[in-house]
């Protein structure tokens, strides 16, 4: 649905983007991940032609980027606010009209959401009145109440209090459902691992990984095993594996293992069980960060 | 519809529902009717407090005595001088003029008084002893004052215009008042909505929303519906204020001073003779207004406040999106303010005196002064040509001073806490994209 390629985007004397290449499928949600200062932010600005690269291009659905795609995104910055004098319904109208809706059509729309979001009383409301969980909501209605196919969330959960936050992410959740393409863009890589099916990592304005989220991390599985288990090992150590880590509590004692090439997880299993009752046994799978401190290692 | 159009609509409905937008164009025209009110008032009543000067004559010049006037009466005394003084020393109100005997040779009259003499009471002294001693020597040397005095010739210089059409009534003063109401104006308001423009832009900054509107707009649209949406405020206050002044004024001049009004009119005999009593200084003045040509200098007014509204405010802009508050914006401002001032000075100190001069010629075209020095230069007639190329220079300017505002402005309105130096603007303006 989205293609980047080869953006490149240089400050004075700093270069935001280096060659970033990113395909986007459509119905998915992408997260868009990297520690402050990699070049999202400079991303997300060209995708929402805020800015222009200075070389590369981007597609949407196949066509060029150009002015008519502004009402198919929906963008929730990250330093993202409201007119503090303005009610709350004649602001959502004008940004609503903004993104190319008719005023009866951006009424009805405002109304629905209002309603779904359960704050159908604000209309006459200044946003100087509303605390800043209540400014969140009518800020995500603002960046959905148009009906984009592509939703770009900055940085969505930071100052959110977790009840909106699981109150947004549904909401969010029911868009990608109904078809729209999500980008998650945040630097806090645990927050959305379990929402996204692919990512994109950035680092120092390069992407270095991307992929599926389930492809990433079969690639950077490295047999390693947690074993929990009650008693005394009376043979600690064999050829099959090697202890990477040990610690007790409880009476349980838990052992991570790395299984060597030869042998499989079974075999591990199988030399535990005559030995010690086990409790757990399971695969460690890397997180993202994980995975992330590792590229930027190497 | 039209994004432009929107903005341009928010931002100028936004302001003109404010309470204090309804309080300034109410409040203005009040003021100034306050103002002629207060003038008209003063000038029938006069002062309260009359001095009495008294006067101790000892030349013997004053065979009349001297005549009291509005803001000073004479009382002759025959007190000696000494008395008289000791009597000064204790009143605080109380002015005594003593005549010398040697007044016809060089003695100088003196005005004794505990406080000093306002000048009014001074001049009127000067003035009458100066006509006395005037009679006085006129009747020595042979010659009847009175007979003089019909002989008197008593010319004013009617200036006219010569235009192919024929001659025309011009009044300099009038042309001279009316350049500067404009041009006063002009230079206030340029500030007044500059600053306004400014501090919508700091506002959208500072709340955040800007970055949610220009992923639907182009900064450029976003900046140029600011400013045309605020300009076109300024234009509705200055229409309500020339309505609400011009109705306010023509009541009270018919409810407050209508029973003065038509004493004048009984007095005044329906005869052809009349019309040379009716030109006291009141219709003088009226006659005057009326010389200036309004059908020319209000449309050029519009122009010249919008063209350099327009010009200056994009500049107001670029400074707004470059810092994070109104604190911020001084170093930046002194370029701005700068052009302005100058004009403003030139206009009351230069301009007003030369108005066809080559500095008044320059300053009234190029565009960053023009809007103030055409407006004082306009009513002494302006050639068709200077004042068509000022325009057109004045639409040049602001389109040159947009587009470098908007380069700054699209860089600036997303830079967070970050101090900015004019080498700074000058990057962003370089950015592509």
């Amino acid at each position: 649905m989205l293609s980047i390629r080869n953006i490149v985007k240089q400050y004075a004397n700093h270069r935001a983007l280096d060659n970033v290449s990113i395909e986007v499928e459509k119905g998915s949600v992408f997260g868009l991940l990297g520690p402050n200062g990699a070049g999202k932010t400079s991303l997300i600005r060209i995708i929402n032609q805020i800015t222009a690269p200075d070389s590369g291009e981007v597609f949407l659905n196949g066509e060029k980027l150009n002015p008519t795609h502004i009402s198919k995104i929906g963008y929730l910055p990250e330093e993202r606010g409201l007119y503090k004098k303005m009610e709350i319904g004649e602001q959502m109208l004008y940004l609503a009209q903004l993104k190319g809706l008719n005023k009866a059509d951006a009424t009805k729309r405002i109304k629905y959401w209002f309603e779904k979001m359960e704050i159908e009383s604000w209309w006459k409301k200044k946003v100087e009145d509303l605390s800043k969980g209540m400014q969140q909501k009518v800020q995500f209605v603002a960046t959905v109440v148009h009906g984009p196919e592509l939703i770009i969330l900055d940085e969505p959960f930071s100052g959110f209090d977790p009840v909106n936050a699981q109150v947004i992410t549904n909401e969010i959740l029911e868009l990608n459902n109904k078809g729209a393409t999500i980008i998650f863009s945040t630097h806090r890589m645990e927050s959305v691992e379990q929402l996204c099916d692919s990512i994109a990592l950035l680092h120092k304005s390069k992407k270095i990984l991307d992929g599926k989220v389930k492809d990433i991390k079969n690639l950077y599985r490295s047999n390693t095993y947690r074993i929990g288990f009650h008693g005394l090992l009376r043979t600690p150590e064999s050829e099959m594996f090697i202890a990477v880590d040990h610690k007790t509590d409880d009476d349980i004692t838990h052992l991570t293992v790395k299984v060597q090439e030869k042998y499989s997880a079974n075999d591990v299993l199988n030399f535990f069980i005559p030995q010690v009752q086990v409790n757990e046994f399971m695969e460690v799978i890397p997180s993202m960060n994980d995975i992330f401190i590792q590229n930027v290692k190497n | 519809m039209n994004k432009t159009l929107l903005i341009i609509q928010r931002e100028y409905f936004s302001r003109v529902k404010k309470k204090s937008f309804l309080l300034m164009t109410f409040l203005v025209p009040l003021l100034i009717i306050g103002m002629y009110a207060l003038v008209i008032a003063l000038s029938i009543s006069g002062g309260d407090n009359v001095p009495t000067v008294e006067v101790i004559d000892d030349s013997g010049i004053l065979i009349d005595g001297l005549k009291d006037k509005k803001t000073v009466k004479f009382h002759i005394s025959s007190e000696p001088l000494e008395k008289a003084k000791q009597r000064v020393i204790g009143d605080d109100s109380a002015f005594l003029l003593y005549i010398p005997k040697d007044i016809t040779t060089g003695g100088k009259p003196e005005l004794f008084s505990q406080k000093k003499a306002g000048l009014s009471v001074i001049s009127t002294i000067e003035n009458q002893l100066n006509d006395q001693m005037r009679n006085k020597m006129l009747e020595d040397a042979g010659i009847d004052a009175a007979t003089l005095d019909n002989i008197k010739p008593d010319f004013t210089v009617v200036s006219k215009e010569l235009t192919l059409e024929g001659e025309k009534d011009t009044s300099s003063g009038a042309a001279m008042a009316v350049g500067f109401a404009a041009a006063i104006l002009i230079y206030m308001s340029l500030f007044i909505y500059g600053i306004q423009v400014m501090r919508g832009i700091i506002e959208e900054k500072t709340s955040r929303i800007v970055e949610v509107v220009i992923s639907s707009v182009r900064p450029f649209q976003l900046m140029m519906g600011k400013i045309i949406g605020i300009g076109l405020v300024g234009l509705t206050q200055f229409l309500l204020w020339i309505i609400l002044s011009g109705t306010l004024m023509t009541v009270a001049t018919n409810v407050l001073f209508k029973d003065k009004m038509e004493v004048v009119k009984s007095e005044m005999p329906a005869t052809p003779q009349s019309a040379a009593v009716q030109s006291g200084p009141g219709t003088d003045l009226l006659k005057a207004i009326q010389t200036v040509e309004w059908t020319y200098i209000l449309p050029a007014f519009i122009i010249f406040f919008f063209g350099g509204y327009m010009l200056y405010s994009a500049l107001f802009a670029a400074v707004g999106s470059a810092v994070d508050s109104d604190t911020e914006t001084q170093q930046f401002m002194l370029p701005i303010t700068l052009p302005l001032l100058f004009t403003y000075i030139m206009s009351f100190s230069f301009i007003v005196n030369n108005p066809d001069s080559s500095l008044s010629f320059w300053l009234s075209i190029i565009p960053f002064t023009s809007p103030i020095a055409m407006m004082v230069r306009l009513p002494f007639g302006v050639p068709m040509w200077e004042l068509g190329l000022s325009i057109v220079l004045l639409i040049v300017g602001f389109i040159f001073t947009t587009w470098v505002a908007s380069r700054i402005y699209r860089i600036g309105i997303l830079m967070y806490g970050k101090k900015v130096s004019f080498k700074e603007l000058g990057k962003w303006f370089m950015y592509k994209g």
